[in-house]
């Protein structure tokens, strides 16, 4: 993304538009954006629902917020890589977080997640090539009482195992 | 809404009580382990069993145990059920008629519980969150109600000084003077920040306390606000809490219907309204002038103060911020006096401490205990020590700003200024127990990542130090490193720590420095002996360099 050239980015904004107005998420998103009255502190909001109705943040939606909320690009691009939450690239069919926090760094999330990367051969971050799952890592989802805790598809599962975890990686991808 | 509505809902919640109530626990962790299904079992049960008029079954926030969940209280039986499953659920409903329950019990007269007393949790796992009546019925908002109307806004700042509560978000100021300073700042607008960023890994007591009692800091903001004089407020809630966020919206959604927050509250002139803003994950979000900056929608990075946040915050207004455990202790201390609050604690530290407990450790959970406990009575006593009756090497305190403190200091009291001379810091509560198997090294290297990948990228000591540092000590773990590396690494931490913009880059060398305090020995092991000759010496030296 970063390495796109640039000519092919510039004036890229009437065909956003164009493509906008005939997508609902993006009407869904301008109401959202009015709810805050296009407020520029509002960024983060807009980009969480932003994110929530497309699955992640891509170029051309980024330049219609930033377009919407009279933001300059810069901006929005610069707020939308600071945060980890955001995602940049799609993801998989399924995602699953592995928490890396203290609590379950101590009690073993580091063999879990070893485990899956070995079943998945893919590194924290990355998609499976057939986009089934994304692999991603948390720095703690305060669950640190029943840790090592993973998220799979948004449901914690507690005391995790590495066995436990590639049963689950295997359910999705059918191996 | 007048203290008449207030008593006459608290009345009416108080005579509609049963006989029998089983609390579910229905904070994160135990949701995690299904305790809704076991809830929709219970209710399933007492339906079938008739016994809708006796027995009421009460989701609850946080019941601090949280390694046993799901868990069910029944009282006033004063049975606690652990690691309930939907399935064994409807024998509890069995027992209370005489019957034997298949669900496994602990005794909830246990030091882990005994040695406890809660202020802040004293509502967790009592109180439904969902419901602003059932806060009430506790006492909720009454307090809120006398500040209104019986006190100036001096007169609370006042008492705040006197209970002598220090901020818990980890640094430990004195709430009393940032109170005091916030109101005497000139300005028409005034902002109130609860700090919820709970980015600390293996710290969860912010989350639980917003899961299981959020009414409490929502009254706390709203005492705040009026002693300050401000009139919005807003909670910076991390993203990874979705829960807590919920609950929060239920609970202001709630307080605006009731009255307690808005315009006119308890018909007095104050109007105090709060709004979430919800963090995008960013660890360095945590320190004040940051979250400001993320508040305001921008990248959160940190600013040089002065000027304090007290002076000139959010949107270049004196603004107010605290953490959520400071906030829920405020009406505890507006119900029962500075004096009562003040009586508890040591010298210098007051009241009492929320710690998570976790890592290598038989029960962990929750736990709220009087400043100057020592660090033995909480880790033996109510932790119940390593599982297996490993030995217990070392107890992390502060998350990735603070230390570790070895065994053979296990007495050492809980407050301030203890841990601060262990080279630790009292933190915003995570505590982590680390046993024989734990490599100092590796502990070490594990937080200097997390600093080096949250670090903001604004000042150079900690955007290019970190990633330094985080080299030396993985050369060491490697066995590649020489003693003239760790010579470096020490000086690295040094300048690091006194040199960086914020808290994030101050405070990241203090696992490092720490551990070599305690477990030099670990590090010596895994040195190799300095290349010899001087052509040799001079390849270490530019290796060393360009690293």
């Amino acid at each position: 993304m970063i390495a796109t050239p640039l000519h092919s980015k510039r004036n890229r904004l009437p065909a956003v538009l164009e493509h906008a107005s005939g997508d609902k998420r993006f009407k869904i998103l301008e109401v959202h954006m009015k709810k805050h009255q296009f407020r520029h502190d509002a960024l983060i909001e807009v980009l969480h629902k932003a994110q929530e109705l497309f699955g992640y943040l891509e170029d051309d939606l980024l330049l219609f917020v930033s377009y919407k909320l009279k933001l300059p690009p810069s901006r929005v691009y610069g707020v939308a890589t600071f945060y980890h939450f955001f995602n940049l690239k799609p993801q998989g069919e399924h995602t699953c977080v592995v928490c890396m926090g203290t609590a379950c760094y101590v009690k073993g999330a580091d063999k879990v997640i070893a485990a899956i990367q070995d079943q998945t051969k893919i590194r924290p971050g990355e998609t499976t090539p057939d986009n089934k799952v994304s692999l991603l890592t948390a720095r703690c989802i305060g669950a640190c009482g029943i840790a090592p805790a993973v998220v799979y598809d948004g449901t914690v599962n507690p005391r995790a195992t590495p066995e436990s975890a590639v049963k689950q990686i295997k359910k999705w991808t059918g191996t | 809404m007048i203290l008449n509505d207030l008593l006459q809902i608290k009345d009416q919640e108080r005579a509609a009580r049963k006989k029998t109530t089983l609390r579910c626990c229905m904070a994160a962790g135990c949701m995690s382990s299904d305790s809704k299904g076991v809830k929709e079992q219970l209710e399933k049960a007492v339906a079938d069993a008739g016994l809708q008029d006796t027995v009421e079954v009460r989701g609850v926030g946080c019941m601090k145990l949280c390694c046993e969940g799901p868990l069910v209280q029944a009282d006033p039986q004063n049975a606690l059920y652990i690691k309930v499953t939907s399935e064994n659920a409807p024998s509890i409903i069995a027992a209370l008629k005489g019957g034997k329950a298949e669900a496994a019990q602990t005794d909830p007269d246990a030091a882990f519980f005994k040695k406890q007393l809660s202020i802040v949790l004293a509502n967790s796992g009592v109180v439904d969150p969902d419901r602003i009546e059932s806060y009430i019925a506790l006492d909720g908002y009454q307090a809120l109600h006398e500040v209104l109307h019986e006190m100036t806004p001096k007169d609370v700042v006042d008492t705040m000084v006197n209970s002598g509560l220090r901020g818990r978000g980890g640094a430990g100021f004195p709430t009393g003077l940032k109170w005091g300073t916030v109101a005497k700042s000139p300005g028409a607008k005034k902002y109130v920040i609860c700090n919820a960023d709970e980015g600390d890994p293996g710290a969860f007591m912010d989350r639980s306390v917003l899961e299981s009692d959020p009414h409490a800091v929502l009254e706390g903001m709203a005492i705040a606000a009026y002693a300050v004089g401000a009139d919005q407020g807003f909670i910076y809630v991390r993203a990874e809490y979705p829960l807590a966020i919920t609950r929060l919206q239920t609970a202001i959604k709630q307080a605006k219907q009731l009255g307690v927050l808005g315009s006119g509250i308890f018909e007095s002139p104050f109007n105090f309204t709060i709004d979430i803003r919800i963090g995008a994950g960013a660890f360095v979000c945590g320190e004040e002038t940051a979250l400001m900056a993320s508040v305001e929608g921008k990248r959160g990075t940190p600013r040089p103060r002065p000027p304090f946040p007290a002076e000139s915050g959010l949107f270049g207004c004196p603004t107010l911020i605290n953490n959520v455990e400071t906030f829920a202790n405020v009406p505890a201390i507006y119900r029962n006096g500075a004096e009562w609050f003040a009586g508890i604690g040591t010298e210098k530290s007051k009241g009492t401490k929320v710690f998570a407990l976790a890592g290598k450790i038989k029960n962990t959970g929750l736990i709220e205990v009087p400043m100057g406990t020592p660090l033995r009575t909480i880790v033996e006593e109510m932790g119940g020590g390593a599982p297996g009756g490993a030995k217990i090497k070392a107890v992390q305190t502060g998350g990735p700003s603070g230390g570790c403190i070895p065994s053979q200091h296990l007495d050492t009291p809980v407050d301030y200024e203890s841990l601060g001379k262990l080279g630790s810091i009292m933190g915003s509560g995570g505590m982590i127990v680390m046993d024989e198997s734990t490599r100092m090294v590796d502990v070490a290297r594990f937080f200097m990542e997390f600093c080096m990948d949250e670090s903001c990228g604004k000042c150079i000591p900690c955007r290019a130090g970190t990633v330094q540092m985080h080299n030396l000590l993985e050369k060491i773990l490697d066995r590649r490193a020489t003693p003239r590396d760790l010579l470096k690494l020490e000086e690295l931490c040094d300048m690091v720590k006194n040199t960086s913009l914020c808290g994030l880059g101050q405070t990241a060398p203090n696992p490092t420095l720490s551990t070599l305090r305690f477990f030099r020995n670990e590090y010596e092991e895994l040195l190799q002996p300095e290349a010899h000759g001087p052509k040799g010496n001079g390849e270490a030296k530019k290796q060393t360099l360009t690293t």
